[in-house]
């Protein structure tokens, strides 16, 4: 079966679409931040669970393609006067690129090894780019009010940000959903499953790993330019914090690893709950703690996820809840 | 000859697991590979398949020579094997499993049509019933079946069937030596390890013997179980030959 | 110049065998139970807090306060141990790695509200010394000495102990190790608790010299990343290596190059060696 003939398949894809599209003619600002911020991590979850939920690998500085293609991106638009949106493809280009040459050398780790050589990396990239003259060093880069003009003001210029966080968030969950249900991302899965009899069964590991992680690369670096052009800066701390890496990995874990709905949906989730914690006045000053113990609750009692354990709760709504 | 084995010599460390095997498996025939525990068979297999590169020594296959070529590509030319040890993939279903044989194998199907070679398969393995089913939630000889129809779902010229019959009953042992049958019919040649002799010697065309790394024998069940250096180091005594022989 | 690298090649050694402290309790967990803890950071920070706390409060020596640090060091293990990682042992690696961190995110969002994030510090000094071009606080003196007298004091246990001996039986061989009638939890919880007591310890050294928020033990857990992939992860002995290594990477860096590339090198050396020799520098346990 094809895996558009699903209604699973749609369903993610249109509540997104819906979504946007609502926030797009309500055409409120504190709604468009409050929607901005929710959708981005909808995509990186998303683009996140390319590499952890299907091929089984913890990236856990993903971070790194969000600040280095953001960046990169950033430095075409305000260096070179590139316009946006192929600015922000140029930092997804280069996010990928760069997924692509690490993935040859650090795929070959396996397990927490991995996870260690990701948090290197971001750390060093970190550290490489406060030291990088063209990109401002350690105290960034910044766009002139000028440069907003060109969009028709500020106003305007945040609003075409959103419509194309709105689209690539979109591209994701389709990219994400055709892995999900292609011979490919069956090849993936085996190699979650066990690596070693995935080879001899076939599957080019090397290769297929390598291709995930460039995918779940791509979009991060995309999203990162987008982000910092809505900001209108960008510095190597707001760039490369690992904290939001882990974030991306815990709302995975909560939605449901290794599904196209359950990232967005934990994405969502985990921002609400955040967002209510840091704003109720019993859990203002405890949010963080109340976030860890939430995240430990859900570790030690639903490692799934919440559509994991739905899909295995109740198996007819595999077809719904891909 | 679909496979020539020469000269194949591995080494791990200090340890020499495999010295100067060469040895070839007509199209269509089922060749047992016999010999005590360490004797090197399972390492034999994964030279064979890819795992890893020999010393020495060169495998042909079909006229190719695929010494050192990384598991993947062995797959897709053709080679499929089934493990001791069952690996399904737990957290897919049975259907899938097949399924990645299927696609990853010699035909490289597209999706749609590796789940009909799936169903096909799972049918003459047994296991059609179960096809949605997650591959961990299977007993046992399930899993022993699956791993046997993931190696098929890939349709294989030879097919490395590592001890497919330890662990089970002598009634699901005789349904296996059928579907072995079966598969041969299909076209497909055999080279399968066992420990279960009687089993490897009915349904065996020719045997080979490892022994310490070293082919000691090789030849009809009936010349191998007579052969002096094979009763020494692996059957143990003369009665056995007889026990074996005289089911 | 020479006098000034000598000098900065010193502080960067003596603060090697903190960094190599701080790493060790790290890669004994690993050792034991292949689980890397992200809480690291945090207990780090606690080690600094208790010390201040004890310091200003009760007037104790903070010297003399390194032993309840290490009591509570201990217990705050067991107590991580058994909420968060136990059940998730055997879990795919994701699950302790998450587990960990949210305890890090409990004691981090606890910290932030008792303590602010605002810095503390421990008003404590033993003088310092000169020797021809170098200048040496006491304290850091100290701190090298007491990090090499915790190390030699876990070689002992380790090896010439029984319940030491029954840790690193279970870090061979769980199974094994229970079929000898070594209780593994009973292990596993006893290494963590030491892991996070090395930590602990760590943090009640540093506060001796350096200022300090909630925060500070973020940049040590980093920091032992590094050493504990330098001195082999899971061979807590060449984690003490692996942090003169680094500190005296730090040490020598900035004469090269700017001050700001340490970080750079630093964590481009770890992911060298973590793709060359993944068993460390110094080979494996």
């Amino acid at each position: 079966m094809r895996p558009w003939a699903r209604l699973g398949f749609w369903l993610p894809l249109g509540a997104v679409f819906v979504w946007g599209l609502v926030v797009l003619l309500l055409r409120e600002d504190t709604l468009r931040e409050t929607t901005f911020t929710l959708m981005m991590f909808v995509g990186m979850a998303s683009s996140l669970n390319i590499l952890l939920g299907y091929t089984g690998y913890v990236s856990f500085g993903h971070i790194v393609f969000f600040g280095l293609g953001g960046y990169f991106g950033f430095y075409l638009l305000s260096q070179q006067g590139l316009w946006l949106l192929p600015a922000a493809v140029g930092g997804g280009i280069l996010s990928g690129v760069l997924a692509g040459l690490l993935g040859l050398a650090v795929l070959r780790l396996r397990g927490a090894y991995f996870a260690l050589a990701t948090i290197g990396i971001n750390e060093a990239a970190r550290a490489f780019v406060s030291n990088f003259g063209p990109f401002g060093g350690a105290t960034g880069l910044f766009v002139n009010f000028q440069a907003y003009q060109a969009y028709g003001g500020a106003g305007p210029a945040l609003w075409t940000t959103f419509m194309y966080l709105w689209l690539v968030t979109l591209a994701v969950l389709l990219v994400s959903a055709l892995v999900q249900g292609s011979r490919f991302g069956l090849g993936l899965m085996a190699i979650r499953e066990d690596e070693d009899a995935a080879m001899v069964m076939g599957v080019a590991a090397p290769r297929a790993k390598t291709i995930a992680f460039m995918l779940s690369a791509f979009f991060p670096g995309i999203i990162g330019t987008l982000y910092f052009f809505k900001n209108g800066n960008v510095e190597p701390g707001d760039a490369f914090q690992l904290h939001m890496s882990i974030e991306a990995l815990v709302m995975i874990m909560l939605g449901g690893q290794g599904t196209v709905v359950g990232p967005a949906l934990g994405a969502v989730v985990y921002q609400g709950l955040r967002g209510y914690l840091l704003t109720s006045p019993l859990f203002k000053s405890l949010h963080l703690a109340m976030a860890g113990l939430f995240l430990l609750l859900i570790v030690l009692f639903v490692p799934a996820g919440a559509v994991g354990w739905l899909r295995h709760r109740f198996p007819r709504l595999r077809k719904v809840l891909t | 000859m679909i496979l020539e084995v020469h000269h194949i010599t591995k080494r791990f460390g200090g340890l020499q697991a495999l010295t100067d095997v060469s040895f070839g498996l007509k199209e269509g025939e089922i060749l047992g590979l016999i010999g005590p525990n360490g004797a090197g068979k399972t390492t034999l297999f994964n030279v064979l398949n890819g795992v890893f590169p020999p010393n020495r020594g060169q495998v042909i296959f079909r006229g190719e020579d695929i010494t050192g070529l990384p598991p993947y590509e062995v797959a897709r030319r053709g080679i499929a094997r089934a493990y001791q040890v069952v690996r399904p993939l737990n957290e897919l279903t049975v259907r899938e499993n097949v399924m990645v044989g299927a696609c990853y194998g010699r035909e490289a199907l597209p999706l749609a049509q590796a789940a009909r070679v799936a169903d096909e398969v799972l049918a003459t393995v047994g296991l059609a019933g179960r096809a949605e089913q997650l591959a961990g939630s299977l007993n046992v000889a399930q899993k022993k079946r699956l791993e046997m129809a993931r190696a098929l779902g890939s349709r294989p010229y030879l097919l490395l069937l590592d001890e497919v019959l330890a662990g089970l009953n002598p009634s699901e042992i005789a349904a296996m030596l059928d579907t072995i049958r079966a598969i041969r019919e299909g076209g497909v040649t055999i080279l399968m390890i066992e420990h279960v002799m009687q089993a490897v010697m009915s349904v065996s065309d020719r045997v080979i013997v490892l022994d310490y790394g070293q082919l000691i024998a090789e030849g009809s069940p009936e010349e191998v179980v007579n052969n002096p250096q094979v009763i020494e180091a692996y059957l143990g005594d003369p009665q056995m030959t007889a026990r074996l022989m005289g089911e | 110049m020479f006098g000034q690298l000598l000098s900065s090649l010193a502080d960067g050694l003596l603060l090697g065998f903190v960094y190599g402290l701080a790493a060790m309790g790290l890669s004994l967990i690993w050792g034991v139970m292949t689980v890397i803890n992200l809480a690291h950071g945090p207990v780090i920070a606690l080690g600094m807090f208790t010390a201040y706390l004890l310091f200003t409060q009760a007037g104790v020596n903070p010297y003399l306060a390194l032993l309840p640090v290490a009591v509570l060091g201990m217990a705050l293990g067991l107590v991580i141990y058994g909420a968060a990682v136990h059940r998730v042992l055997n879990a795919p690696h994701l699950s302790t790695l998450l587990a960990t961190f949210a305890v890090n995110m409990i004691i981090i969002g606890v910290g932030t509200a008792v303590f602010t994030t605002s810095p503390h510090n421990i008003d404590f000094s033993l003088g310092s010394f000169s020797l021809g071009p170098l200048t040496v606080p006491f304290t850091r003196v100290v701190a090298a000495f007491a990090a090499l007298a915790a190390t030699a004091l876990l070689y002992l246990f380790l090896y010439f102990t029984r319940p030491g001996k029954a840790i690193r039986a279970v870090a061979n061989n769980r199974m094994a190790a229970e079929l000898m009638g070594i209780s593994s939890t009973t292990m596993l919880a006893l290494s963590f608790g030491l892991g996070t007591l090395l930590a602990c310890l760590a943090g009640g050294l540093i506060a001796t010299f350096f200022p300090f928020t909630i925060l500070s033990g973020g940049p040590y857990e980093l920091k032992s990343f590094v050493i504990c992939v330098l001195g082999g992860l899971g061979n807590p002995l060449g984690a003490l290596l692996g942090g003169l290594l680094l500190g005296g990477l730090e040490g020598l860096v900035p004469a090269f190059m700017p001050v700001s590339w340490v970080p750079v090198v630093e964590f481009g050396l770890f992911v060298l060696v973590l793709l060359l020799r993944p068993q460390g520098l110094l080979g494996a346990k």
